[in-house]
């Protein structure tokens, strides 16, 4: 990019989720912000998820669905009061379709200072096929 | 005798029926309007979103920062002021083609006025898990005390 001073950021609200599924949880569910790219050998997601903790966050993978779910513990204490709430917090919960297949092998998952990077390596793909058209 | 029924009734039914069921669902509304949304927010329209709670000794400023590191944020105190700036940034991925790309970077930059005098010496702010967390201690006069009852 031409300009080097980096855009301000603008404040979004927190994506809720009407109903993931049917819930057995009470509390509110919000959609993470993902980044999903791939390059030749794997398809890589980045999500933001502040407040999760490694050990609370459950990442599946089958039959091509790919799913993010995350509980958060609460983070204030039971004694405060609160003056202003400009944002809440809740269970974290998405759900992908890939296209490609994946080697469920090598997946690799790092959560580093609230963001989630999922590298997802792709199958080795079989050699190109070469169809002859017959005639006659 | 019809034309007693007429005189007799209550003048409301010379209106629609939906007029009355308009008067209820106004008065369900006032009733219940309020509970359906609890978490009336807020907000300054300022990145990051705040939340600000209190005990007796400290006020907490909380925001979500996910992917920002210690060291790119600047937090300072003036009287009773809290200011957080920083920025946001994400690495440039080496031959990428992006599915999807929801997440911003950029800077930010954002005042807090903190209700009551703090102590400006002892401020505490911690970042985990893409949380930041600052603690603001009161000051002695905006620390409640407790008054006894003499009899």
């Amino acid at each position: 990019m031409a300009d080097t001073q980096s855009k301000e950021l603008k404040v979004r609200e927190k994506q809720e989720v009407a109903s993931p599924a049917e819930q057995t949880k009470s509390g509110l569910v919000f959609t993470p912000a993902v980044d999903i790219f791939e390059t030749e050998k794997e398809i890589t997601l980045l999500a933001d998820m502040p407040g999760v903790k490694a050990d609370d966050l459950t990442i599946d993978l089958r039959d091509n669905t790919l799913t993010l779910a995350a509980d958060i513990a609460p983070v204030d204490d039971a004694n405060e009061d609160n003056i202003l709430v400009e944002y809440e917090t809740g269970r974290y919960y998405r759900q992908f379709t890939l296209g490609e297949l994946i080697n469920q092998e090598n997946i690799n998952a790092k959560l580093n200072d609230g963001v989630l990077r999922l590298s997802l390596p792709k199958v080795e793909k079989a050699t190109p096929k070469k169809i002859t058209v017959k005639t006659g | 005798m019809i034309y007693r029924r007429i005189f007799n009734a209550p003048p409301w039914r010379f209106r629609s029926p939906l007029d009355e069921l308009h008067r209820m669902r106004k008065q369900l509304e006032q009733m219940f309007g309020d509970s359906e949304t609890p978490h009336q927010r807020v907000s300054a329209g300022v990145f990051p979103l705040i939340n600000l709670t209190e005990d007796k000794e400290n006020y907490f400023v909380r925001a979500e920062l996910p992917g920002v590191k210690g060291d790119a944020l600047d937090i300072q105190v003036t009287a009773n002021n809290l200011a957080i700036s920083g920025e946001r940034k994400i690495a440039e991925e080496e031959g990428a083609r992006y599915h999807r790309k929801e997440r911003e970077e950029g800077s930010f930059s954002r005042m807090i006025g903190l209700p009551g005098d703090i102590n400006p010496d002892k401020v505490d702010a911690k970042l985990q898990n893409g949380i930041l967390t600052v603690v603001v201690s009161k000051a002695e006069a905006a620390k409640p005390k407790q008054i006894t009852v003499k009899s």
